[in-house]
């Protein structure tokens, strides 16, 4: 296992920066998301890694070892492409074996190792098969078990699930889970989907406009995100603009919001988030010591196992999701309370 | 099946204009050659007509004809070869590692012998290759006192004629070939260890292969029928099969001899080509 590490990453392309000082260590053993929106820079830097694109400034560390002007050849990583980048004029068995037979790797050997691989990636007897006679889900299963057969120190991957369809991207998730904790490989992973990054990684790194927004677990960034962009970015929130009063952040048209953490100075402006599954409604103000806005339901999207409210307060549109769970389902222009305790009221930064 | 109907019709007649067109210019006069190659005398004048197989009795029973085919063969094989070795990198350089406006502008210059006509192009060779010509000159005036360069009327000069001629057929095909390779394969390769030398052999080449194939019988065809390029530029060392072939219309007037002569080639050519079609055949469907 190995851990890898950016330092002080910059890479301009023109006048825009792709990478602007990015440091960041991908821990052993782990799966971790690089998330982001297109033009973030996060597939600049797994490209960085993996040696496709080289930094004008700083280190990108391989077990200790600067590799960032290393060519992309002799850094022994695996990496897997978005569209399986499989070579289509050869068997599933020479696209497997290429990097064994590259190393000199003896045919028995390489026989033996992707005929393994093949049953680790549970496509079994599919040797003599060319790429074209593979469906989608097949092509990332050769990919994986092609960039896994050398052993690699870090395994790569650019959206891997991106050209799949919903189900079979569920599926592969786990399946790629499972065979990295199997093989045990510290494995980056480029995403901008949220909902893949949250079940698939241990770690996630936020990265917009070349910059490190937030690292941490998912459920971390999740519960903590620092800024406005995370909070919206990796879920759902509901931003809650105003000025610090008396230790407490008061909104204009909502009233006072309580919240967890440190509140920036006294008189200075304050952004706060709650996630729309924190918010209850009622029909009338309830408890005391929580925050509330009223509001009336502009929407209301049901999908059986849940309800999405759109409301429309005097702080703008806000939601609230709530599970179908015998709950009062409220119907559009009723007149309704959002309440959420202060536990899940976060100070983040605009 | 009314749509079906309709459909069909539109393709026949979508189709049939090019179709007869091409009927009309290919396959007529060379019926009416075929017909030639097998009669005693030519077109001209008035006789029987006489069915006769002695124009092919000629190919095979007079060495210098065959002689002059395989020589013939061997200018294809050697420009195709040079072709090759010359266009192919180019044609990389071109499809993989400029972008842009630089691209547009090395395109213009490799179509450029395009625009010019081609006996004009074979012409300024000669001024060119002739000893106390542009070459000679140039290189006397940077090493004075080295010998002279005398290329007129030389093998040399007339496959470096044909090179310039035919080098943009295998470029454009190359390219095409080239552009259509996924750069993830090649970066794909690269990430599992493989030199520059090692994707080019087993990832580049092998994809290149339809482009390459192409190309090469874009330039073998019609090199081993050519005339004119070796009668200007070699003289009495260009003589092969194609200018006398070219001599029995315009010089000796036996248009059935040259009529036969023209249909074996035609063979020769359909026959390398069906000998190379499985292996070609092959590696397109993969590649």
């Amino acid at each position: 296992m190995s851990v890898v590490e950016a330092r002080h990453v910059t890479k301009r392309y023109g006048e825009v920066r792709a990478l602007d000082d990015v440091s960041l260590v991908f821990p052993e053993g782990r799966f971790f998301a690089l998330l982001g929106p297109s033009g973030s820079g996060k597939t600049t830097l797994l490209r960085a890694v993996a040696g496709f694109v080289e930094p004008e400034a700083g280190e990108i560390l391989l077990d200790g070892e600067d590799i960032a002007h290393t060519p992309a050849h002799r850094r022994n990583i695996g990496m897997v492409f978005q569209n399986y980048a499989l070579f289509p004029h050869m068997s599933v068995f020479d696209n497997i074996a290429f990097g064994l037979t590259v190393r000199g790797t003896s045919r028995a050997d390489a026989r033996e190792r992707v005929h393994r691989m093949l049953e680790l990636v549970r496509l079994p007897g599919m040797e003599q098969r060319k790429p074209r006679q593979l469906s989608g889900g097949q092509q990332q299963r050769v990919a994986l078990a092609r960039a896994l057969v050398t052993e690699p120190k870090v395994l790569l991957l650019d959206e891997p699930l991106g050209a799949l369809d919903k189900r079979l991207r569920q599926e592969m998730q786990i399946e790629l889970k499972q065979i990295q904790r199997a093989v045990g490989i510290t494995a980056i992973f480029v995403t901008h989907d949220q909902e893949e990054a949250l079940t698939l990684s241990d770690q996630i790194a936020i990265i917009n406009e070349g910059k490190l927004v937030q690292v941490g677990a998912p459920n971390e960034i999740y519960e903590n995100p620092h800024s406005v962009f995370a909070a919206g970015f990796l879920g759902d929130a509901n931003i809650l603009r105003g000025r610090v009063e008396n230790g407490i952040v008061a909104v204009e048209g909502a009233g006072p919001v309580a919240a967890r953490g440190a509140l920036p100075p006294e008189g200075s402006p304050a952004v706060v988030a709650v996630r729309p599954e924190k918010v209850r409604l009622s029909a009338e103000a309830s408890a005391e010591g929580v925050n509330r806005i009223a509001g009336r339901i502009f929407q209301a999207v049901f999908s059986g196992t849940s309800v999405t409210y759109i409301i429309e307060t005097a702080v703008g549109t806000q939601r609230a999701f709530r599970q179908n769970a015998g709950e009062r389902i409220y119907g559009v222009g009723e007149a309704v309370v959002m309440e959420w305790s202060p536990e899940h009221t976060v100070v983040v930064e605009e | 099946m009314r749509a079906e109907t309709r459909r069909r019709w539109a393709i026949a007649g979508l189709t049939g204009p090019a179709y007869l067109w091409l009927t009309l210019t290919i396959f007529l006069p060379l019926s009416a050659m075929l017909w030639f190659s097998f009669q005693r005398k030519g077109p001209f004048g008035r006789h029987e007509t006489e069915f006769t197989l002695k124009h092919y009795e000629a190919f095979f029973t007079k060495d210098y004809l065959q002689d002059l085919t395989w020589r013939s063969l061997e200018m294809g094989l050697q420009v195709t070869v040079i072709c090759l070795i010359l266009g192919f990198p180019a044609a990389y350089v071109l499809a993989k590692r400029i972008k842009g406006r630089w691209r547009e502008a090395l395109f213009l210059l490799i179509v450029l012998p395009f625009w010019s006509n081609a006996l004009v192009r074979i012409f300024s060779w000669t001024v060119v290759l002739r000893p106390g010509g542009v070459l000679d000159s140039a290189v006397q005036s940077v090493f004075p006192g080295a010998p002279s360069i005398d290329l007129a009327d030389s093998w040399s000069a007339v496959i470096i004629g044909l090179v310039h001629s035919y080098l943009p057929y295998m470029i454009l095909t190359c390219y095409l070939s080239l552009q259509a390779i996924d750069d993830s394969l090649i970066e794909a390769a690269r990430s599992l260890g493989a030199s520059a030398l090692t994707i080019l052999w087993r990832i580049v080449l092998p994809l290149a292969i339809p482009g390459l194939a192409a190309g090469a019988v874009l330039i073998f065809v019609p090199v081993i029928g050519s005339f004119f390029e070796p009668k200007l530029l070699g003289g009495t060392q260009g003589v092969v099969i194609g200018t006398v072939i070219e001599e029995q219309f315009t010089v000796v007037s036996n248009w059935p001899l040259g009529g036969a002569l023209s249909f074996i080639l035609l063979a020769i050519v359909l026959l390398i080509l069906a000998v190379s079609y499985p292996f070609l055949k092959d590696r397109m469907r993969t590649a």
